[in-house]
């Protein structure tokens, strides 16, 4: 039982990593109807923006982990990401909105595999150990809790749900409570009737890139420090997981790609924990085909027909 | 001008085929090396231009059908190679069984992909032929039979210049005639509206299967052909850059058009080649250098600078034949 509750925990923590990242694939397929590959990769250059500015922003802290530090590299990180992620927008796929899919889809694959290997040639392809930006223990539970008090929970990953939470109140709050979010919502409903409405299509569109990489450059900061060995590479199978947690709640449908990435990572979790970890990977495979087989609008999205 | 049978020039490589392998001895056996993985790629290259090319399938999970082949042929020829004696031509006769076997066994593994994967289209293909393309790679690397992690080793070396360019002529010949036929046209509608071609009475769903598993086919035959080549196989051979460099050769070459994807195979295996001796100049500086010896970079931009300049690819009017595809 208590062990179960410690892989429950466990899956809590990678599943919030996974529902930031699956939150910027789902806003980015909700307006363009295409899938951004890239995307895994923008959680990488999150982690290589936060080790590349952590040492000189935890500099203004007394170098040591603290707090305020963290937040700000995690600020730091965020903001590289929405850049990057807004030049991609404009240089890759703005050019060629009105070619078919199979051209933008061909580009965003070229795009992910030149972060990837552009990534090996600028950091190198060996793993990095990230900095320690907080204080990473065990909390220690008191003795008069009884049968909890074993359970291992580390400050990393209170600190990764808890602003997961906090940035999926914020992302809440922009799309449905502005009116950027409101010309969001209404351009994944129709980009036709929404421009001739006034909808700025292209700074909306920018806007879109800006916060799906915000989100992804978060969790790429937020998985480090619990994991803290980045290498290049670490977007592809991340970025593969938070898609197939973006179609399990339901592609383009923002509650449904948090709640998707939970899912996934308690799954992985358990499947870890009680079954092999070898089957980890082919398992959520296994659950993408099964969801676009049976359910392809996935638990929380509205099934759509294709017209001519 | 009256153009040759295309089954005259069919028959004309396969004799020079066995021509050439005459005086394979004598050929620097780095460029023997290189002839032979050219010819597998051009295989590679082929049949995934009759998925994305002609019939419109993004399928980013070619490798995966490769590694069917490779293994099941490998695992034919090891366990039963020696059942027919050790004189070379029952050794032949394995070998083709094996090769044979190797790209059935993948067709069938196209046709369990295909059936639930093409109900779905594009972006969602592409990543679920990606995900089955890593499963079958799990499985391989959980086969102990297969040598599971450690890759399987001890593989006779019976693939020439004769068995390889066998194995182009006839997944050349083979996908040409299939869709310059009046049955392929279905590909071609498929691809180009389909939509219009359902509506037409074509049985979509159908064409889709038969590309994938034709397709896997042909892929099973070029790893059984790199198996019994490199003698040696591993699971990471097989991953999802190696899927990529085969839909860089389809793109690059053009998409649909075979003899720009043939060209394209053949430039892209040579490239890496070419670039590797300039990563070896000690002269240039060591950025460049380092940039030679990450071909990803250079596939990465080109495929970039294509779809955004020429998504019709480099060769893409260019075709085997006049007649329109």
């Amino acid at each position: 039982m208590i062990e179960f509750l410690q892989q429950l925990i466990n899956g809590l923590a990678q599943g919030s990593i996974y529902a930031l990242i699956a939150i910027g694939y789902t806003m980015v397929f909700g307006v363009l109807r295409f899938i951004n590959f890239a995307h895994g990769d923008v959680y990488m250059l999150g982690a290589f923006a936060g080790f590349y500015t952590a040492p000189k922003l935890m500099g203004l802290f007394g170098g040591g982990p603290s707090y305020a530090g963290a937040a700000l590299v995690l600020v730091s990180a965020m903001s590289i990401c929405a850049v990057i992620g807004v030049l991609i927008e404009r240089v890759c796929y703005r050019p060629l909105r009105q070619h078919p899919r199979l051209t933008v889809l061909i580009t965003a694959i070229g795009v992910s595999l030149l972060l990837e290997s552009g990534g090996q040639y600028v950091f190198g392809a060996d793993p990095q150990a990230f900095p320690e930006i907080i204080a990473d223990a065990a909390i220690e539970f008191p003795a008069s809790w009884g049968i909890f008090s074993t359970l291992t929970i580390t400050i990393g990953q209170v600190l990764v749900v808890g602003s997961t939470l906090v940035l999926l109140l914020v992302l809440r709050t922009v799309v449905l409570h502005t009116r950027t979010g409101m010309a969001m919502r209404a351009l994944s409903l129709n980009p036709m009737a929404a421009s001739l409405m006034g909808v700025n299509l292209d700074a909306i569109l920018s806007f879109t890139f800006a916060i799906g990489s915000a989100m992804a450059g978060a969790a790429g900061v937020l998985t480090s420090i619990q994991q803290p060995s980045i290498d290049p590479l670490m977007g592809i199978n991340a970025g593969l997981k938070a898609f197939v947690a973006a179609v399990l709640g339901g592609i383009g449908n923002i509650p449904g790609a948090a709640l998707g990435g939970l899912l996934i990572g308690l799954l992985e979790a358990l499947v870890v924990g009680y079954v092999n970890p070898t089957y980890r990977d082919p398992l959520v495979f296994a659950v993408l085909i099964l969801v676009l087989l049976f359910k392809p609008s996935g638990l929380l999205g509205k099934p759509e027909r294709e017209k001519v | 001008m009256r153009r040759l049978n295309p089954k005259i020039l069919l028959i004309l490589a396969v004799v020079l085929a066995a021509v050439a392998n005459v005086f394979s001895s004598s050929i620097n056996p780095y460029y023997y090396d290189i002839l032979i993985t050219i010819g597998i790629n051009i295989i590679l290259a082929v049949s995934l231009n009759l998925v994305i090319g002609y019939t419109g399938q993004f399928s980013l999970g070619h490798a995966g059908f490769m590694a069917v082949g490779a293994y099941f042929s490998a695992w034919v020829t090891l366990n039963f190679g020696f059942v027919l004696g050790a004189t070379v031509p029952a050794t032949t006769t394995v070998y083709v069984l094996a090769l044979a076997s190797g790209g059935l066994v993948a067709a069938a593994t196209g046709l369990l992909v295909g059936v639930p994967s093409l109900r779905l289209r594009g972006d969602y293909l592409a990543i679920v032929t990606l995900g089955f393309s890593e499963i079958i790679k799990g499985v391989i690397q959980n086969a102990e039979p297969l040598g599971a992690q450690r890759g399987l080793g001890g593989i006779v070396q019976h693939t020439d210049i004769f068995w390889t360019f066998t194995g182009v002529a006839l997944a050349v010949y083979g996908i040409l005639a299939l869709v310059h036929s009046t049955y392929g046209s279905g590909f071609l509608a498929v691809r180009d509206d389909e939509i219009a071609a359902e509506a037409m009475g074509i049985n979509t769903t159908k064409y889709k299967v038969l590309a994938f598993v034709i397709g896997a086919f042909f892929a099973g035959l070029a790893g059984g052909l790199y198996a019994h080549f490199k003698q040696f196989i591993h699971p990471e051979g097989f991953n999802f850059l190696k899927s990529v460099d085969i839909v860089v050769m389809v793109i690059l070459g053009g998409m649909g058009s075979t003899a720009g994807v043939c060209l394209a195979a053949v430039i892209l295996t040579i490239l890496p080649e070419l670039l590797r001796a300039v990563s070896d100049y000690p002269w240039l500086p060591e950025p460049v250098r380092n940039l030679a010896d990450n071909r990803m970079i250079l596939y990465s931009v080109l495929l970039i600078v294509l779809m955004l300049n020429r998504p019709q690819g480099l060769f893409g009017k260019l075709n085997f034949g006049s007649r329109k595809s």
